[in-house]
């Protein structure tokens, strides 16, 4: 193929002394030309094929931090709550009230009933619904979102208890047949975007009889149109019942919201009923099934398996129990078979902490139960390290969560429950054999598995450390599922793939998405499956575009690089201090500049996120005279906006790293949604949430800015405003308009 | 060179950057990666080999039973060889250009997309037709449906090297060992025509 390296050389002249009457160029210039061109263009595409994996990467590896980040944030929640604390004369009841499967005083009927009175005023332009819904509700309510409009509080009410009445008397697994339709149609993560589910929509047709759909849960969070997809699913959910089928996703969980932009959604655009909407659909979430079966051969279920998943305990499990898999369900004294050692219990005032949950993250299940028997030796000498994770953790400064790499650890043997742990009784240690763990934490655990796992290729089945939930599982884990239950195939979603889909496990296992351009524009397709009574998946793939422009790949790239980038600088930009004061211990005659390895190896242990950091270094800092990284300059292209409440610099970067969750919390306290909350709100939260976090900050420092922010001097701060001076500039994208 | 440069770090460099760029391919973390994205792998560190240059280069690094992936441990030794050697060098841009105006014997300034299309999948080691859509979609100007290559290359020239996009270009050295994307860097081939 091509030429090979011995041709008749003609003699060549310079382009500019040639004659003009030569046509052609000779056949041996001509392949010549070609081949440098050729080898110059594939050389170009690969460096953007370089580019647009690196950029994947760097999405990826932030999203999973951010997950990993959120099990820190319900910790939090978790110290409030167990602590009582008064914030403003609310006490548990303004955490629980969001956070607790509190049973409510009132019950259904009188909720409903309270529900029907709400009147809908005469200026409202929106749809209306009437019960039981009909195809006429469906289309007014596509055709209204497509319009931008928002459906009424009244009406998201009642569908949602119309829903939550419908899912209870659902099974945990769903068994389909494909006998009475032509093909199944099943889809993926949404997130949100309703582009894309109305794009399925135009495609494939709406949900009927002749059309089923299952959608495999994550219909939320993200992206700004959540309320809008999952009144949709709910709407056709309710008129096609046989024929319209939803799993659960991890992100139908009202911590998760929290986090990731439904639960704001919902108190933005509902501005009266948001509180009690959301709480409706944290029992609605519970009650979604968790896996769906077709033809007794094809199991579907949001994120994967385990190798402890058994469908028929699964289908036995009490589903609405588990409100959110990021609250592990606690352990009491009762079930520890024996209650000694009362020489422990007047450390601890009333019942001591038995449950460590996610401060130290998801350490193996044993290990988590040693550390509650070891709770009850207290002054005991021989409790080495862990009876000090009993109530200490709360306040333990975030470490553990973070310490997991982003590969999977080699698949670690849980430890049997059979070890025998010693426990002090009186004088002397009894052998005592660790009770099973409760029904509860089995049940839990199963449903965690189910919603949060990822696919590997190697054998064995590890835990998902770098989610902080669920698990790794391998092809014979899949296998041996399969083989137990009859089945054969897992199509499962969760994760974001370029094209679509992405199968795995020798075609055992598919991972279908469909919320394209989840990262950025152009970032990635999404894709449906359709699938027939023969059960051979048939996939289709789509993009939702704003411009009609095909845009090159050139571009794609590089609007996804640049985002992309811009999230890992603010992420440099938030570790600052960390950064700086490592940098400077390789940085000994104190010139600025270190070798390139010595950056990427702080950055890499600072940031904990495996990316190329050698390949991404031009990108991010500058090299000196001398070929060595200026580390200072990582930080040059990015500053805080001009309105910014005087701080020391280390105040205003801790401020900055945690104001994601600093919205959530002030969400939460500013009750009646007026945006203000008081100074000593403020106060207390923050000092609250420092000290959980470990990090020391001054009171005095507090204090001033909680009173430089209050600047119409009565007493309230105006907390977006706040928060609205911690967004970041990024000073080359600034120059770049200012020249463009 | 600084002092600081000798030998042994060079290499340890260069093998950290091949590092780097196998990682980034190897999605199943277990230091493996798909031969067929082996030339995006090269290509990426700074080598302009030929498809033919290429096959020889996996035909080396495949083992005795082809699986279908190749080992870093095979990897790694290969393609330190292949920067420390400087095989497959870049193309300077002149030349680049040079190569265009061999096929546009008319001395126009610009190239039909019919005519690119026809030397660029037709001679040399043909492009596939989806390599030619993508590079037409990127080349061709949309007003007057031609590719003007001058504006092509320098366009694409600095596109393809953040070096140069950024304000951080160190313009007194070559920051990455052995991947001199810049025509100056490469002794020999500057001002070489195309013969």
């Amino acid at each position: 193929m091509g030429c090979g390296t011995s041709i008749a050389v003609e003699n060549q002249t310079r382009p500019s002394e040639t004659d003009g009457s030569i046509k052609q160029p000779s056949p041996a210039l001509t392949i010549k030309a070609a081949i440098l061109i050729q080898r110059w263009y594939r050389r170009y595409v690969a460096r953007l094929e370089m580019r647009r994996r690196y950029t994947w990467n760097i999405f990826q590896s932030i999203e999973y931090a951010g997950e990993q980040d959120q099990l820190q944030l319900s910790s939090f929640f978790s110290f409030m709550l167990d602590n009582f604390t008064q914030i403003n004369g609310n006490g548990p009841d303004l955490i629980s009230h969001l956070l607790d499967s509190v049973v409510d005083p009132l019950t259904e009927e009188v909720r409903q009933l309270k529900q029907e009175q709400i009147v809908v005023p005469e200026s409202y332009s929106g749809p209306h619904l009437s019960f039981p819904l009909s195809v006429t509700d469906t289309n007014a309510l596509l055709c209204a979102f497509k319009e931008e409009q928002t459906l009424h509080g009244k009406y998201v009410l009642q569908l949602l208890y119309e829903t939550k009445k419908f899912l209870k008397q659902m099974p945990n697994v769903i068994y389909l047949s494909t006998s009475y339709a032509k093909e199944i149609t099943i889809c993926g993560d949404l997130h949100g975007s309703l582009d894309d589910l109305l794009l399925i929509f135009y495609k494939n047709g709406l949900p009927s009889a002749e059309n089923p759909y299952v959608f495999n849960g994550d219909f939320v969070d993200r992206g700004k149109k959540s309320t809008e997809i999952i009144i949709i699913l709910f709407a056709f959910l309710l008129l096609y019942p046989d024929h319209m089928h939803l799993n659960r996703g991890n992100h139908e969980d009202h911590i998760m919201n929290l986090r990731y932009g439904f639960t704001r959604e919902v108190m933005q655009k509902y501005k009266t009923h948001g509180r009690e909407i959301l709480q409706v659909f944290q029992d609605v979430f519970s009650l979604l099934p968790l896996a769906t079966v077709i033809d007794n051969k094809v199991l579907i279920v949001h994120g994967g398996i385990s190798d402890k998943t058994d469908l028929d305990f699964l289908s036995t499990v009490e589903r609405h129990k588990v409100k959110s898999a990021l609250r592990v369900p606690k352990r009491s004294i009762d079930d520890l078979s024996v209650r000694a050692c009362s020489r422990s219990s007047s450390r601890h005032s009333g019942r001591s902490r038995l449950d460590s949950p996610h401060t130290s993250g998801r350490t193996s299940r044993a290990s988590r139960r040693r550390k509650k028997h070891c709770t009850k030796q207290g002054s005991c000498s021989s409790s080495s390290s862990s009876s000090s994770s009993s109530s200490s953790s709360m306040c333990s400064p975030r470490v553990s969560s973070r310490n997991t790499p982003r590969r999977p650890p080699p698949s670690p043997s849980l430890p049997s429950p059979t070890d025998v742990l010693q426990v002090p009784f009186l004088d002397s240690f009894v052998s005592l054999e660790p009770p099973e763990p409760p029904r509860e934490e089995l049940e839990w655990q199963q449903v965690v598995d189910i919603l949060w796992s990822d696919p590997k290729n190697h054998n064995g089945c590890s835990l998902n450390a770098f989610r902080g939930g669920g698990c790794y599982f391998g092809p014979d884990v899949t296998q041996t599922l399969l083989q137990k239950h009859g089945l054969c195939l897992l199509i499962r979603s969760h994760e974001c793939k370029q094209e679509g889909y992405e199968l795995c496990h020798n075609g055992q296992v598919i991972t279908i998405f469909s919320a394209s351009n989840y990262y950025e524009e152009g970032s990635n397709r999404g894709a449906y499956i359709k699938l027939g009574p023969e059960l051979v998946p048939r996939f289709f793939q789509y993009q939702v575009s704003r411009s009609t422009r095909k845009l090159t790949l050139h571009q794609k790239v590089r609007v996804a690089e640049g985002s992309a980038l811009r999230a890992l600088k603010e992420k440099l930009y938030a570790h600052r201090s960390e950064l700086m004061a490592a940098f400077q211990q390789y940085d000994i005659d104190n010139t600025g500049r270190i070798s390139t390895s010595e950056w990427a190896q702080v950055v890499e242990s600072v940031l904990r996120l495996d990316l190329p950091w050698r390949t991404l270094r031009p990108r991010l800092a500058r090299l000196g005279a001398d070929g060595n990284v200026e580390y200072k300059s990582c930080f040059e292209d990015i500053s805080l906006g001009e309105l910014i409440p005087p701080v020391t610099p280390n105040l205003a970067e801790t401020l900055y790293r945690y104001r994601t969750d600093l919205e959530i919390i002030f969400n939460i306290i500013d009750k009646d949604h007026s945006g203000q909350i008081s100074i000593e709100e403020f106060r207390q939260t923050w000092k609250l949430f420092s000290s959980h976090l470990g990090v020391a900050v001054n009171d005095q420092a507090i204090d001033d800015m909680a009173r430089s922010i209050d600047f119409n001097k009565d007493g309230s701060i105006d907390f977006n405003e706040f928060l609205e001076a911690f967004r970041v500039v990024h000073k080359l994208d600034v120059k770049e308009q200012q020249q463009g | 060179m600084a002092d600081k440069y000798n030998a042994e770090t060079i290499i340890t460099e260069t093998q950290k950057r091949i590092s780097n760029a196998f990682d980034v391919f190897d999605h199943e973390s277990n230091k493996t990666v798909d031969v067929r994205e082996i030339g995006t792998i090269i290509r990426s560190l700074g080598c302009f080999p030929s498809e033919a240059e290429l096959h020889d280069v996996i035909a080396e690094l495949e083992e005795e039973e082809p699986t279908g992936f190749v080992r870093y441990e095979k990897f790694l030794p290969t393609v330190t060889k292949i920067l420390l050697e400087r095989k497959f060098r870049p193309i300077p841009e002149d030349l680049l250009l040079q190569a265009f105006e061999v096929l546009d014997q008319q001395k126009r300034g610009h190239l039909e997309p019919e005519e690119l299309t026809k030397y660029l999948t037709q001679e040399g080691e043909p492009f596939t037709q989806e390599e030619m859509d993508e590079m037409l979609s990127a080349a061709v100007d949309p007003d007057k449906n031609v590719i003007l290559y001058k504006d092509f290359i320098s366009f694409y020239w600095q596109d393809g090297h953040p070096e140069k996009q950024t304000k951080w270009s160190s313009n007194n050295r070559v920051d990455e060992m052995g991947s001199s994307d810049t025509q100056t860097a490469v002794a020999g081939t500057s001002g070489a025509a195309i013969t």
